[in-house]
């Protein structure tokens, strides 16, 4: 993890050059055009056209902020992750992989909602060997906690990221599931599980 | 031969019901695979030329409260000229003063010149899953595959049309809704896929101009004609966003900054899609 936070840091040193092909536009504009273009949409789904810090952030710099954005990005995102009240961080893997499985929730067809909102890990990672239909935008987290010794500070750094993808990886691609509210608590304590626990099948 | 290949397409998403969506998946890349092989021996058994078709026939036809065709339509090359105007577009129109891509300028031309309600227009323009594609995308997929063969030469180059492919750029690199999503996190990167689908790096001209030229295409895992605008408004539902509206400032500017990516590239629509 630490190596990946490394890597993106250096990177962000060197793409001054791809940052000057982005023209100046006026992102006032921008805005307006988001929230004229979906004129069917309820009053309670007008939030989702706001952009936070650091989605304004992420999105002028396509992804690859500078040193002291980045910074700002991982500092402000850490302050938003929530704990379970016990410290417990592993619940079970089983929902965990059923919560893995689906993209179900949040789309304007999944209303009136009729499952929990899935997490959707597939779509972005390979998890086990038995599901062969799995996205790569992620990297793979096959044998993810065995190859981390199952480790306590790693199953923390787990259910942090799956928390706040950005508090250790400024403008991820991966959802903030905890931060957006998309995922519960008890939601990624089980997907934590799924990654983290030695009889998960990720780490057989 | 079109009857055929829908029985089989039929019979493959038949199986997708009952298996699993890796199975699916496989299916569904063989029968593309069939398909192109098909398309290869004859390139009239593309069952979106039925649409298109149909399209040439509605370009035709007086309709609307104005009872007029479209044949007066200024797509661009001048009242009533199809060929090559796809290949043209998007482009500013000093009549309605605003850039436009394809669908958008023939929703202006059924407004003004049948008579019909931009509001009405605007309200359903897509099919349900497994529904012929509507009035309108028939159109656009007669109007595109008049430019089959030729490259996307849109110039782009005018003040308004510069500040709508850069506005395009940042729409695209936009993120927003609780994914955090913007196009970028799906397109760009080379070789990435989401589950089994593949995913262009549409930012990159090499990989846009492989597909962008394909659309409006036909689509095997739907059977029906989808065209870029609802293309853009499934794309925005994955992103969990509600429904994008047909021809909004929004769709046109991420079309015009998808065509400008794909400058040069071939046409060759109606394609094939998943
Ligand atoms: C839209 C794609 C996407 C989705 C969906 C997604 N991720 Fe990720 N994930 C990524 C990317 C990209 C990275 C690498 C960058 C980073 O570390 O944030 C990543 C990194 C990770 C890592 C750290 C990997 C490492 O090298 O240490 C874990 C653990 C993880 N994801 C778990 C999950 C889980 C669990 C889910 C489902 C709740 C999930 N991800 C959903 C894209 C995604
Ligand atoms: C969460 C991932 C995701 C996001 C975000 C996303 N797309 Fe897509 N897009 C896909 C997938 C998956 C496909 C292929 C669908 C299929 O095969 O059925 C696709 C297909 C496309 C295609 C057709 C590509 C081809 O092969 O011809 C275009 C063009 C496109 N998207 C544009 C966009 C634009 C513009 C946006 C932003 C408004 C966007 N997408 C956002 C996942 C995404």
């Amino acid at each position: 993890m630490r190596s990946i936070v490394i890597a993106a840091i250096l990177l962000a040193g060197t793409v001054s050059a791809q940052a000057q092909q982005k023209p100046a536009v006026d992102s006032a504009k921008i805005d307006a055009a988001i929230a004229a273009a979906f004129p069917t949409a309820p009053p309670e789904w007008r939030p989702r056209f706001d952009q936070d810090e650091t989605m304004k952030v992420c999105s002028i710099h396509h992804n690859v902020p500078p040193k002291a954005d980045a910074d700002a990005i991982q500092a402000r995102e850490k302050a938003k992750i929530e704990y379970p009240a016990d410290g417990n961080l592993l619940g079970d893997w089983k929902s965990g992989e059923r919560l893995a499985q689906s993209g179900y929730g949040l789309r304007f067809t999944d209303y009136p909602a009729r499952n929990p909102n899935g997490g959707n890990c597939y779509a972005c990672h390979q998890l086990t060997k038995a599901e062969v239909s799995y996205g790569t935008i992620g990297p793979s987290l096959l044998n993810y906690g065995k190859v981390r010794n199952f480790g306590a500070a790693e199953t923390k750094a787990a259910y942090e990221k799956v928390y706040n993808a950005q508090a250790a990886y400024p403008c991820s691609n991966m959802p903030r599931f905890g931060t957006n509210k998309v995922l519960t608590i008890e939601q990624i304590k089980d997907l934590v599980a799924l990654v983290m626990s030695p009889d998960s099948p990720v780490n057989k | 031969m079109v009857k055929k290949l829908l029985v089989a397409l039929v019979a493959c998403c038949a199986v997708v019901a009952v298996s699993s969506i890796a199975r699916a998946q496989d299916e569904t890349e063989k029968a593309i695979e069939k398909y192109r092989q098909m398309l290869k021996e004859d390139p009239w058994s593309n069952p979106g030329l039925l649409d298109a078709d149909r399209g040439e026939g509605l370009w035709t036809t007086a309709a609307g409260p104005n009872k007029a065709s479209l044949e007066k339509c200024d797509l661009g090359k001048g009242p009533g000229v199809v060929d090559g105007a796809f290949a043209e577009l998007p482009r500013y129109f000093a009549d309605a003063n605003k850039v436009m891509d394809l669908e958008t300028r023939l929703l202006w031309c059924i407004e003004k010149l049948q008579g019909a309600k931009r509001e009405d227009l605007v309200k359903r323009p897509y099919p349900a899953g497994g529904q012929p594609v509507k009035d309108l995308g028939a159109i656009a997929t007669y109007v595109a595959s008049k430019s089959n063969g030729m490259k996307f030469a849109a110039k782009l180059d005018k003040a308004q049309e510069k500040v709508v492919v850069d506005e395009g750029q940042a729409i695209f690199f936009r993120r927003q809704g609780p994914h955090d999503f913007a196009c970028a996190t799906c397109h760009a990167d080379s070789g990435k896929r989401i589950r089994l689908q593949g995913l262009p790096f549409l930012s990159e001209p090499k990989e846009a101009q492989q597909v962008v030229g394909q659309w409006p295409a036909y689509r095997v895992s739907t059977t029906q004609v989808m065209t870029m605008q609802h293309r853009m408004y499934d794309c925005y539902w994955q992103m969990r966003m509600p429904e994008l509206e047909i021809g909004s400032d929004v769709s046109v500017a991420l079309i015009s900054y998808l065509i400008k990516s794909a400058e040069g590239g071939d046409i060759a629509a109606p394609g094939l899609k998943r």
